[in-house]
């Protein structure tokens, strides 16, 4: 199982909880887990294959490059975050 | 520990010349603009005049038909666009069905003469239906605001928006409760402030040379791009997404680049040379004239706070709420993210909230612009912890410290501060002898700013190849924009244990390196540092296997030490005796190591301004600036310095003379250096540098970013200073004379 | 076509002629005609400094003067400044005190400092920093750029302390 913290502005559909554990090897499996979950995760964090416009992901501390195809261990911890640039 | 008792390095930490120094003082260094091919002939770019219009008709027949004129482009050269951001990406290329700035390119002319292939580009009849134009972040987030993509909806976790608008998206960090934070605070401070779009302003302009290799197998046409840029692989990247190319076809050979600081991330120029030389059957160079560098590169984004701290009569911060506005110009992707990572960054907040919002404006397109979207961020925090430090009768670096993140304290964003020096740095400036120097005198002030900004590891390479005579060069794909060929070189000696005139480093291109990010977020000492340390590991580790295999004896038994290789009491070879005996038989030896480095940490930065103020005329003056840093371990002091005091100027120019003025068809009104003025050598002083050493566990050597925090607290610092000179708390940026008369009552608004 | 003039001048201590539109500037004449691509342009108006190349020993921006004007005179560029005795001392003082960083503007603000030297041997801080003000640079900060031209002055002038 993944530990995936929910945004605030996801808590809605989470029913106000703001961690939640659900199974994935990849972080796209991780979202279809939320989104059967929680109904409607999917359509806020994707876009299609990809992750949402804006959109990053980190697993266990790293901005997941590979987006949705990066893997996920058991035990990692997911966040969605803004995204960020260097200059 | 005494430094003179156990220096701990033998190369890092020392004042070194740099590598490429005499070429750079005898103009010998060859730059973007600099390349020139045999056959070669000249682009120019089209550009809209029109911030925002619908093109109802584009002819360029007239344009073909000029003598001279080999190659006419337009969007629809272009393969089509396969997702959003392709096609943002395809549009800023060359505007397909609207215009959304002005110097929006809309086609491309190559030509014999510089001077015909402009004449061509004139001739192009472009038909216009021009449509009302938006500048300001906070206009074009109102609801009766022209649009500028008809699809765009607000993209939140919260739900995507069901009308078309301007804010891309929007963001939300939340921490404990807000309202009981404000509650339980003795003191609350609340403004509004309003930050101007900035530009990366470096003197070399953008240029690109592109030639193909003609079709033929097995490789089908091949594409070779001399460009000035912070990434030869981003540059690859971004042409083989638009062209549809195999990445293997495309060969992207870096210049050196003549100052860059974010803006030369983006690559304008490659596609529409590279279109242009495909059609043309010759090379194609561009150069972008200094009006479109303003009009259509970079800038930083212009942006709106509102910013709320409350805390306690004993100095604790109980809450924290920002809202940060951020034009990203035509297309998504403003800095605001890391903009909201600066604003409370160095603090702990115990209940805090911040919201983010990315909106589209009729502007060029924003870039990174060092440490991007910290820099107004922090001078909205910095002026309101300014102000509650203040308010509470606290000294202002105290009041800081008070509060300050430790290593394991969460961050607003839901991450965890690693091994920080944030505290050493305020202690530092305490003691340092700006801080402690009486300042005196009417109309004057001293100032304080603070701030976090993480830098960024990711992916570098770099290769080791060891010579006959036991010299070695090193080949990284990680462009130089300031001196890391050096500082890289250096911390490649001290593995090898080697003096550094051994080590010969230089840039490569896409076809002879491994993949790197781009030179940016203040990562390519430190990271592709560390791919320099594992090479050379790696070659003392092959060739203390060559020395046993050469002496018979188990490798186990070969210890290597200051540039000798020895086993036993009697072997015993040199570097240079190894090298050559390794290379004159059985092959000689090499490394190349590849990483991507996930751990980075943020970098700390205190400064210390004093200004004079004059309050007949408004003009600041400043009297003394010193810059404190945590920089893990310095890998060469000078050029740290360098950094230091060049990321300080151009934060000064932000606070005090750099803004992009538009009128109100959207046209920006001072596309060049006179107007658009950023600081001579007149308007700084010297800059004091104290270099804070708190080493970065993650690097061998403890070496940490340097380049970006010190752009980030100039703004805050200097209008601090301001407020204890005049009694004025500036809101806007640049802090112009005028904005200080209008606070001070002298003129109106 | 346009008719081109033929320009006879010295550059760089040698005799050079070469054929130039009336409209060329000397700064595209050095770079895109003589090769000299040492000198840079940074903003093409004048007001950058990027471009600063001595004209008869008067510093000027080559990109604000015609190719035909130099008809006659004489022209330093950057690639001037050194000579079979090696790097000249103001070459050698911006090494010795990292007076850059990207390189980019530093062909100008080399020659800037040689004018300024020619003329005042030993200038203060506030004399560097006004005949400077017309060279920009954006990545030093100008600080070491200064120290440089400092140690620069020292040097012509055998005032430097040696190192202990």
């Amino acid at each position: 199982m993944a530990i995936v913290y929910i945004p605030p502005l996801m808590r809605d559909l989470t029913g106000g909880r703001d961690k939640v554990s659900v199974p994935g090897n990849t972080v796209a499996q991780v979202i279809q887990a939320l989104d059967t979950a929680y109904p409607g995760v999917k359509a806020r964090v994707a876009d299609g294959d990809h992750l949402a416009p804006g959109v990053a992901v980190s697993v266990d501390g790293v901005i997941a490059r590979l987006g949705p195809r990066a893997p996920v261990k058991a035990g990692s911890v997911l966040r969605f975050l803004p995204v960020i640039e260097g200059g | 520990m005494n430094a003179q008792e156990q220096k701990p390095f033998a190369v890092v930490g020392e004042r070194l010349p740099r590598y490429d120094g005499a070429d750079k003082v005898t103009g010998k260094a060859i730059f973007g603009p600099d390349v020139a091919l045999p056959g070669m002939c000249y682009g120019f770019i089209l550009r809209s005049p029109h911030a925002h219009a619908r093109i109802l008709s584009s002819d360029t027949s007239r344009a073909e038909a000029l003598p001279g004129v080999y190659a006419v482009v337009t969007a629809a050269d272009l393969p089509p666009a396969e997702s959003a951001d392709h096609r943002y990406a395809r549009d800023n290329t060359f505007a397909s069905d609207k215009v959304l700035y002005v110097g929006h390119a809309v086609a491309a002319v190559a030509a014999r003469t510089p001077a015909i292939a402009e004449q061509a580009a004139r001739l192009i009849a472009v038909e216009y239906d021009v449509l009302p134009a938006v500048t300001d972040v906070l206009a074009a987030m109102r609801d009766d605001a022209p649009i500028l993509h008809d699809d765009m909806r607000t993209h939140s976790l919260a739900g995507h928006g069901d009308k078309p608008s301007n804010v891309a998206s929007h963001f939300q960090h939340l921490k404990g409760d807000p309202a009981r934070g404000f509650a339980e605070a003795d003191v609350i401070v609340e403004r509004e402030f309003h930050t101007a779009t900035v530009h990366q302003g470096y003197i070399e302009s953008h240029a690109t040379v592109a030639t193909w290799s003609d079709d033929g197998a097995p490789s089908n046409g091949a594409l070779t791009i001399y460009t000035t840029t912070q990434g030869s692989f981003s540059v690859r990247d971004h042409v083989v997404w638009l062209l549809d190319l195999p990445m293997s076809n495309v060969r992207v050979v870096p210049t050196e680049v003549g100052g860059a600081f974010g803006g030369k991330n983006t690559s304008y120029l490659d596609v529409p040379a590279a279109l242009l030389a495909r059609k043309a059957r010759r090379p194609v160079k561009i150069t972008m004239p200094r009006p479109d560098v303003f009009l259509a590169t970079g800038p930083s984004s212009g942006a709106v706070f509102r910013v709320k701290m409350g805390a306690t009569r004993d100095g604790r911060i109980t809450a924290a709420q920002a809202e940060l506005y951020y034009a990203a110009g035509a297309y998504p992707g403003s800095p605001v993210g890391s903009g909201a990572n600066v604003m409370f960054g160095p603090y702990v907040i115990p209940n805090g909230q911040i919201d983010g919002y990315d909106v589209v404006t009729n502007g060029p397109r924003v870039s990174s612009y060092r440490a991007p979207g910290g820099t107004p961020a922090n001078f909205a925090a910095e002026t309101l912890i300014d102000e509650l430090a203040e308010k509470l009768g606290l000294d202002p670096l105290e009041f800081r410290l008070r509060n300050h993140a430790r290593e394991g304290d969460e961050r607003l964003d839901g991450g965890t501060h690693g091994h920080i020096g944030g505290i050493e740095v305020l202690q530092a400036a305490q003691t340092c002898a700006h801080y402690t120097a009486p300042l005196t005198g009417p109309n004057r002030g001293r100032g304080v700013a603070h701030t976090a900004w993480g830098n960024w590891g990711g992916r570098s390479s770099c290769a080791l190849n060891v010579n006959g005579d036991g010299t070695v060069n090193l080949v990284t794909s990680s462009v130089d924009l300031s001196g890391t060929r050096t500082t890289i070189a250096m911390q490649a000696a001290e593995a090898l244990q080697l003096p550094p005139e051994r080590i010969k480093p230089s840039v490569g291109d896409t076809d002879n390196t491994g993949y790197a990010d781009v030179s940016a977020g203040s990562r390519t000492t430190y990271a592709t540092g560390i791919a320099a340390i594992q090479a050379a590991e790696d070659v003392i580790a092959q060739m203390r296997a060559r020395a046993a295999a050469l002496w018979d004896v188990p490798v186990e038994s070969v210890a290597y030490a200051r540039g000798v290789f020895a086993s036993g009491a009697d072997l015993r070879f040199t570097f240079a005796e190894l090298a050559e005996q390794v290379t004159g038989s059985g092959g000689s030896v090499g490394s190349i190591a590849n990483v991507d480095v996930a751990e980075w940490g943020a970098g700390f930065s205190t400064h210390i301004a004093d200004v004079e103020v004059d309050p007949e005329t408004g003009k600041v003056t400043l009297l003394r600036y010193t810059v404190v840093q945590d920089v893990g371990q310095a890998v060469n002091p000078a050029m740290v310095e360098g950094q230091m005091q060049g990321g300080a100027t151009q934060g000064i120019g932000w606070a005090l003379y750099e803004g992009y003025a538009y009128n109100e068809k959207g046209q920006m009104l001072n596309a060049n250096f006179l107007d658009y003025k950023i600081p001579t050598a007149l308007d700084v002083p010297l800059i004091e540098t104290v270099i804070v050493e708190v080493p970065y566990p993650q690097h061998p050597y403890g070496v940490r970013g340097v380049g970006e925090p010190p752009i980030v607290p100039p703004p805050g610092a200097i209008a601090n200073a301001i407020y204890r000179a005049a009694g004025i708390r500036p809101d806007h940026l640049p802090m112009t004379p005028a904005h200080l008369l209008e606070k001070l009552g002298v003129i109106e608004s | 076509m346009t008719n081109k003039t033929l320009v006879s001048a010295t550059v760089n201590n040698e005799p050079v002629e070469f054929l130039c539109e009336p409209q060329q500037s000397l700064l595209e004449c050095l770079r895109d005609i003589l090769g000299l691509t040492g000198t840079k342009e940074g903003c093409n108006d004048g007001n950058c400094g990027a471009c600063s190349v001595l004209l008869d020993g008067q510093l000027v921006n080559s990109c604000l003067v015609l190719g035909v004007e130099i008809e006659g005179r004489a022209i330093t560029t950057v690639e001037g400044l050194a000579d079979w005795r090696g790097l000249h001392p103001i070459q050698q003082a911006f090494l010795e005190a990292d007076g850059f960083q990207c390189g980019f503007c530093t062909p100008g603000i080399l020659i800037a400092t040689k004018a300024l030297l020619d003329r005042k041997p030993n200038p203060t801080e506030a004399d560097i920093r006004a005949w400077l003000s017309g060279n920009l640079c954006r990545c030093t900060g100008y600080d070491k750029i200064v120290r440089a031209v400092q140690v620069a002055a020292c040097h012509l002038n055998n005032t430097c302390e040696v190192d202990a």
